[in-house]
């Protein structure tokens, strides 16, 4: 019924998303501005690559290391690559695979979840004890053994990435989905002889709808830190490409001392966007599921 | 009490089997040649099938997968944890023996830092909500929470190297022969994990006080007369402390995830650092063993919380 009301008045759908969007900034500023910070660094690092005048995989052996100058903004790493480039351009990667394998973890999880949390008995108690195995690795270190063993590559890393995420997602939508499996309307359509199927796919899901979205911006700011430690610790994807992990681990790796600007801008941007994003979700979560506070 | 106790205990057995089982599973049944882990990817293009046939046979991996399980298995439960494949080929216990150690320190200094930080902070920005310390604190934790800790651990040390000439150590000696060098390994990464962990109880213990404050037996606390100070450290933060306790752990897997990255970042002689350094040299066996010690480390951590839970609160244990 909704879906071909929709369809049929588009601009309801329309007006309703720009409404609530008014209203989210209006009543929640301080969300909102971060809400643009997190855009604005999307827009950059994926756009970004498009404009920008060096390439970042192209050496001047001119200067080969050399601090922030006019040439250079934020300097050259030890193989003459301009430093501004790479970060723009890995901030598009990085992004890219966080984005990824969130949405294919979180998918994963919330799929496994609905179903067993919606079947229950003998199939969601195999499901659980599943789970509990596979959050009896802190994820980090199931990524870190995954890649060692699947090899370096952007299909593995977003792989390896999102099968950390499945078993928290699966908790989560898992414990939603009891709870909607208790109302009235459920066992309505229930009685009126509505498969399983549709049940699970019609009724059910839909109202994981807003934890989904909660779920998926406050955890982009751990899977970005996650990766950007897989890559500090040399895994990950293969050279040349950059990530803003792999910059941070470059920054070490020839020299004894640290260089500052390969080490303090990276970071810096990793900071700031797992800072937008993390602000900008919790403000989500208040404005779409207050009950989430405290559980994530 | 007892019963609890004895029933958690008897439910971590399946899991930790489960965790072998999948650490294994990991390395030789999912899809992919096992070998890829074990061989540089531009060595193995240029090798002949024989050849690869014969480090196979080498490290045993043309043997039944059954046979390769419990091989494992065997080593585990003897206590050897495996031989490292390289070097003087050690048992494995002997790095975890020697780099646990220094790894479970620095675990919990880290935890102790984030509770003696944490706490305070939490109490002070739950009782002033909206106050500018308040939002300070606020923003000073959910900044915290951004911030990688291996990031933190490179400034840190760029900071002392470049302004003090001074460097931690590298090379770990026993606690009991030299206990300043220990003391200056152990403290940075103890202060970056404390910190980033401090962040989240702060956070949590802000949220869950300010929801117990509101509550009625609180507000007759206060009708009595008792002192704030008492109402809120004696009646409700006990309370409040609950949901901080179940946080704890995620943000042990948070913190020993963390952990390895910032070992390896101030070059600390822990069991991260040994992980990837045997990760870096291929050494399966040690990585394999590494990642089930983490692993253990983590189960019986979150053991650990759902047992005080449990102690704590009668609700949980009879349930």
């Amino acid at each position: 019924m909704e879906s071909t009301l929709a369809s049929r008045v588009p601009r309801t759908v329309f007006y309703r998303v720009r409404s609530s969007v008014i209203t989210f900034a209006r009543v929640r500023p301080w969300h909102t501005f971060w809400g643009v910070v997190s855009l604005a660094i999307v827009i950059v690092s994926f756009g970004g690559p498009l404009v920008l005048p060096l390439d970042p995989l192209s050496a001047d052996y001119d200067y080969l290391g050399s601090p922030p100058s006019a040439e250079y903004w934020t300097g050259t790493d030890l193989l003459g690559r301009d430093v501004t480039s790479r970060l723009v351009y890995g901030g598009g990667v990085s992004l890219f695979i966080a984005g990824a394998s969130l949405l294919l973890g979180t998918i994963i999880g919330a799929v496994w979840g609905v179903v067993s949390g919606y079947l229950g008995g003998k199939t969601d108690l195999l499901s659980e004890r599943f789970i509990e195995i596979l959050l009896s690795l802190p994820g980090l270190i199931l990524a870190y053994l995954m890649i060692l063993v699947f090899g370096d590559g952007f299909l593995q890393l977003i792989l390896a990435l999102a099968i950390t995420r499945v078993g928290a997602v699966e908790r989560v939508v898992r414990s939603v989905a009891l709870s909607v499996k208790q109302t009235m309307y459920v066992e309505a359509a229930r009685s009126i002889g509505t498969s399983e199927m549709r049940i699970i796919w019609r009724h059910v899901f839909p109202q994981c709808g807003a934890v989904l979205i909660v779920l998926l911006t406050m955890n982009i700011g751990g899977i970005i830190i996650t990766e950007a430690s897989l890559s500090f610790l040399g895994l990950g994807i293969a050279p040349p490409t950059p990530t803003w992990g792999k910059m941070l681990g470059e920054s070490t790796r020839q020299t004894f001392v640290p260089i500052w600007w390969m080490v303090a801008y990276p970071g810096l941007l990793i900071t700031l966007t797992v800072l937008s994003f993390n602000i900008f979700g919790d403000g989500l979560r208040d404005a779409l599921d207050p009950r989430l506070r405290g559980t994530m | 009490m007892q019963k609890y106790v004895v029933r958690r205990l008897l439910l971590a057995v399946p899991t930790l089997i489960g965790l072998t089982v999948m650490i294994f599973a990991i390395m030789r049944v999912l899809p992919g040649d096992p070998l890829v882990a074990y061989l540089d990817p531009n060595q193995m293009v240029s090798m002949s099938e024989a050849e690869l046939d014969a480090i196979r046979k080498d490290h045993g991996l043309d043997r039944p997968l059954v046979v390769q399980y419990a091989d494992w298995m065997g080593d585990v439960l003897n206590g050897s944890f495996g031989n490292a494949m390289f070097g003087a080929k050690a048992p494995v216990i002997n790095t975890i023996k020697t780099r646990g150690v220094t790894s479970a320190e620095i675990g919990i200094i880290a935890v102790a830092i984030s509770w003696i930080i944490g706490l305070p902070v939490g109490i002070i920005s739950a009782v002033r909500p909206g106050s500018f310390l308040d939002m300070f604190t606020s923003f000073t934790t959910v900044l915290f929470l951004a911030i990688p800790g291996f990031w933190l651990a490179l400034l840190i040390l760029l900071a002392t190297v470049t302004y003090w000439g001074y460097a931690p150590p590298r090379v770990g000696v026993p606690l009991w022969e030299d206990p300043w060098n220990h003391f200056q390994i152990v403290i940075f990464p103890a202060t970056v994990m404390g910190v980033a962990m401090a962040a989240i109880i702060a956070r949590m213990a802000r949220s869950s006080l300010f929801e117990v404050l509101r509550e009625d037996y609180v507000r007759t606390a206060r009708s009595k007369g008792i002192r704030e100070s008492v109402t809120v450290i004696r009646h409700a933060l006990p309370n409040a402390l609950m949901p901080v306790l179940t946080l704890s752990g995620v943000m042990l897997g948070f913190a020993l995830g963390g952990s390895v990255a910032v070992e390896v970042a101030f070059q600390t002689p822990g069991l991260g650092r040994s992980m990837s350094d045997a990760a870096i040299l291929r050494d399966m066996t040690t990585v394999q063993s590494l990642v089930l010690v983490y692993g253990i480390v983590f189960v019986l951590a979150n053991l650990l919380v759902d047992l005080l839970y449990g102690w704590i609160d009668p609700r949980i244990r009879l349930g």
